[in-house]
C-alpha cells in the first residue's frame, strides 16, 4: 500500500515539472498549505502517541530495572520479608503467573482452536453467525465481569474457596476469543487448493484438517496462543476477586493462595517505604519483560512461518 | 497414499449401479471420524455461546434477589449502602463517572488514533510504517496495572498544571468545577490514561480499513490533481469511516470495562459526598466499584448488589460491541 502511495506521489511531483504552466497544473497556495499542515498534523499525532510508550517504559525501567539485575530477584521469594527490609525476590510471583497462564492455555487453546475450525471449515448458516457474534462479545467482555461470573458460579453457587484455578477459569473466558480470532485468520489463509488436493486423493475431511490445514497454519496458531498468553498474564481484575496473594512460593492450583506478579504489584502499591516501592516497580518491570518477550516471540514466529500463499 | 487416505477399497470394485461400494464403505471413508471431529468443533462453538449466555444468566440470577430488597431506585439513586438492613444502592454515580471518563478518553483517543493510522498508511516512509505500527501495538501489551501505577505515580504529578489552567479558565462551568480532589486521582487523569490504553485498539482497526481503500479510488483522486490531503479526504476517510466508527466502539468497550488502572488512580469518595458533574472529581466506575469492594462479597445479599452493577456493565459493553460488529459487517459486505 505504502509503496504505491510513495510511487504515485513521486509521479505527481515529476509530472508537475514538465507540465506547461497552465492554471490547471498550478496548485493554489491555500491547497498546498493545507496539504503541508495535514502532513505536519499526522507526524505530530504519531510523535504524541510515542510519548506515553517511551515514558512508561522509561519509568518502569528506571524505577524497577535495578531489581532485575540482582540474581536473588530470580531465585528468592518474599517469604518473611517485611516492607522495611531490602531483599527477597519475585520467583514466587513469576512462577504463579506462569502456572496460571499455562493452566489457562491448556483449557482455552483446545476450545479456541476447535471453535475456529468450526467457523472456518464447518460453519455455515445461522449457527456459525451466532458463534462468530458471541466470540466478538467475548472479546469485549470486561475482565471484571468474567471474574464476577466465575465468582457467582464458583463461590456463591458451589460454595467453594477462592483458589488459583478459579482465576484460570475466568482467564479462559478472556483467552478464548484471542485464540479463536487469530486461528481463524490463519485457517482462512490456508489455500483452498491444498484442501481440494487432499479431497481429490480421497482423504476424509477431518484428516484433511488435522494433517494438512492445521500444520500449514501451525505457526500462526502458535502466535495467537502466545499473544493470548500475553494478554492473560497482564490481567489483574480476576486476581483481585478470585486469587489472594501470598509472599511464599505456592504451586498448587487448588491450594488457595497463589502469588502472581500483578497481585505482587497490587499488594504494595500504596506503600511509601522505599524497599517496598522498589519491589513494586521491580515486579512491574518483570511483568512487562515477560509480556514483551511473548509478544516478540509471537511476532517472530508469525513472520518466519507465515503460510506461503 | 492409502495409509493417509484410509480409502483402499473404493477403487477396487464397483457395484452394479457404479456407486454401491462407496456407500457401503462407511468406516474407511472416514465418516465416523468426520462426524466425531465435526461434532467436537461444533461443540466448541456451542460451548462459546453457552458461556456468554451463562454469564448473563448467572449475573442476573444473583442480582435479582438483592435488587428486590433495594429500597431506592437502582437507576437514579446515588446511594451505595449494602451493609445496612434496608439496602440502598443505586448506580447513578457509577454510571456518570464511567461515562464521563470513557467519553473523555474517546475524545482524545479517536482523533489521535485516526491521525496515527493515517500516518502509518499514508504518510510514513516505507521503512518506518511497519515499525511504527508495531510500536503503537506495543501500547496494548502494557498490562493495565502498570498503566495504573504509572498514571498515579508518574503522570499524576504532571496533571496539576493542566487542571489548574482548566479550572481557572472554565471553573464556572459545572464540568470543570474545582472539588478539592488531588490532581493525580481525578476523572480527567483516568481519562488520559484510558485514552492511551485505547489508542492501539483505535489505531489498529482504522489502519486496517485505511489500507483497504481501493487503489482505483486513490488513483482517481491523484489523476484529478489532488494533493495528498485532498486525496485522503476524498477517498481514504469516506471509505474508512465505518471502520473508524467500529474501532471507536471497540475502544469505548475497553474503556468502559477497564478495572485496575481506574481502581488505582481514581480516589473513591465517601458515601455521602454531594453530587458533582465535575471531571476534577474522584468517584468510582462500575468496574472499580466492584474491584474496590471485592473483600465485601461475604454474603450473597451484598455480593448481589455488586453483581447488579456488573450486569449493567456487561450490558453496556455488550451493546457497544454489538454496534461495532454490525457496523464492520456492513463495511465488509460493501468491500466484497
Amino acid at each position: 500500500m505504502t509503496t504505491t502511495d510513495v510511487a504515485s506521489d513521486s509521479n505527481l511531483s515529476s509530472t508537475k515539472q514538465w507540465r506547461p504552466d497552465s492554471s490547471l497544473s498550478h496548485r493554489s497556495g491555500v491547497r498546498a498549505l493545507r496539504n503541508q499542515l495535514a502532513r505536519i498534523v499526522m507526524w505530530t499525532a504519531f510523535a504524541i502517541a510515542m510519548v506515553p510508550l517511551a515514558w512508561i517504559l522509561w519509568s518502569v525501567a528506571s524505577k524497577g530495572g535495578q531489581m532485575l539485575l540482582d540474581s536473588r530477584w530470580w531465585t528468592n521469594s518474599q517469604r518473611g520479608i517485611t516492607n522495611r527490609v531490602v531483599g527477597g525476590g519475585a520467583v514466587h510471583a513469576i512462577q504463579g503467573t506462569i502456572i496460571e497462564a499455562l493452566a489457562t492455555a491448556l483449557m482455552a487453546v483446545p476450545i479456541g482452536v476447535m471453535t475456529a475450525i468450526y467457523l472456518v471449515e464447518y460453519g455455515r448458516g445461522r449457527l456459525a453467525k451466532v458463534v462468530s457474534f458471541t466470540v466478538d462479545i467475548l472479546t469485549g467482555i470486561p475482565s471484571i465481569v468474567a471474574a464476577l461470573f466465575i465468582y457467582a458460579v464458583w463461590v456463591t453457587v458451589f460454595g467453594l474457596q477462592r483458589v488459583a484455578f478459579a482465576v484460570c477459569l475466568a482467564l479462559v473466558l478472556l483467552m478464548i476469543p484471542v485464540v479463536v480470532r487469530s486461528t481463524e485468520e490463519m485457517l482462512k489463509l490456508v489455500p483452498n487448493e491444498l484442501r481440494e488436493a487432499a479431497y481429490a486423493l480421497g482423504v476424509p475431511k477431518w484428516k484433511t484438517i488435522v494433517r494438512v490445514v492445521l500444520p500449514t497454519a501451525f505457526s500462526g496458531i502458535v502466535t495467537g496462543v502466545l499473544l493470548g498468553l500475553a494478554r492473560v498474564m497482564g490481567e489483574t481484575a480476576p486476581l483481585l476477586i478470585l486469587g489472594p496473594y501470598t509472599k511464599s512460593i505456592a504451586t498448587d492450583l487448588f491450594g488457595g493462595l497463589m502469588p502472581t506478579l500483578p497481585t505482587m504489584i497490587n499488594q504494595d502499591r500504596t506503600e511509601v517505604l522505599q524497599p517496598a516501592v522498589d519491589r513494586v516497580w521491580g515486579a512491574a518491570a518483570t511483568l512487562i519483560l515477560l509480556i514483551l518477550m511473548l509478544n516478540i516471540a509471537g511476532r517472530i514466529i508469525a513472520r518466519l512461518g507465515a503460510p506461503k500463499t | 497414499m492409502p495409509s493417509i487416505t484410509g480409502v483402499s477399497s473404493v477403487d477396487e470394485l464397483r457395484g452394479p449401479e457404479g456407486h454401491g461400494p462407496l456407500q457401503s464403505d462407511r468406516a474407511s471413508t472416514g465418516q465416523f471420524g468426520d462426524r466425531l471431529f465435526g461434532g467436537t468443533a461444533r461443540g466448541a462453538g456451542l460451548l462459546v455461546i453457552a458461556l456468554v449466555t451463562l454469564v448473563a444468566v448467572f449475573l442476573l440470577s444473583q442480582a435479582l434477589p438483592s435488587l428486590a430488597k433495594d429500597k431506592v431506585n437502582f437507576l437514579t439513586s446515588t446511594q451505595w449502602n449494602v451493609d445496612g438492613t434496608p439496602m440502598q444502592f443505586g448506580i447513578a454515580n457509577l454510571l456518570w463517572v464511567t461515562m464521563l471518563s470513557s467519553a473523555t478518553a474517546m475524545l482524545i483517543a479517536v482523533p489521535l488514533g485516526v491521525g496515527v493510522a493515517l500516518f502509518i498508511t499514508q504518510y510514513a516512509p516505507t521503512w518506518l510504517s511497519r515499525p511504527a505500527a508495531s510500536l503503537v501495538d506495543l501500547l496494548a501489551a502494557v498490562p493495565s496495572i502498570v498503566y495504573g501505577l504509572w498514571g498515579l505515580q508518574v503522570l499524576g504529578s504532571h496533571m496539576d498544571g493542566i487542571q489548574a489552567a482548566l479550572k481557572g479558565l472554565f471553573g464556572w462551568f459545572p464540568l470543570f468545577k474545582d472539588t478539592g480532589v488531588g490532581a493525580a486521582s481525578t476523572i480527567l487523569t483516568v481519562a488520559v490514561v484510558l485514552s492511551i490504553m485505547v489508542l492501539p485498539i483505535v489505531t489498529a482497526l482504522s489502519r486496517e480499513v485505511f489500507a483497504q481503500t481501493p487503489t482505483s479510488h486513490t488513483d482517481a483522486a491523484w489523476a484529478l490533481g489532488a494533493t495528498r490531503w485532498e486525496m485522503i479526504r476524498a477517498t481514504v476517510l469516506p471509505f474508512g469511516k465505518p471502520g473508524v466508527i467500529s474501532a471507536s466502539m471497540l475502544g469505548l468497550g475497553r474503556a468502559l470495562g477497564e478495572t485496575v488502572a481506574v481502581t488505582i488512580i481514581l480516589s473513591a469518595l465517601a458515601n455521602n459526598t454531594p453530587w458533582s458533574w465535575s471531571m476534577f472529581n474522584g468517584g468510582e466506575t462500575f468496574a472499580s466499584k466492584i474491584a474496590n469492594n471485592a473483600a465485601e462479597f461475604d454474603s450473597p445479599r451484598k455480593a448481589g448488589a455488586f453483581m447488579a452493577a456488573g450486569l449493567v456493565l456487561f450490558l453496556l459493553t455488550f451493546v457497544v460491541n454489538a454496534i461495532a460488529r454490525v457496523v464492520i459487517e456492513r463495511t465488509k459486505a460493501f468491500v466484497e
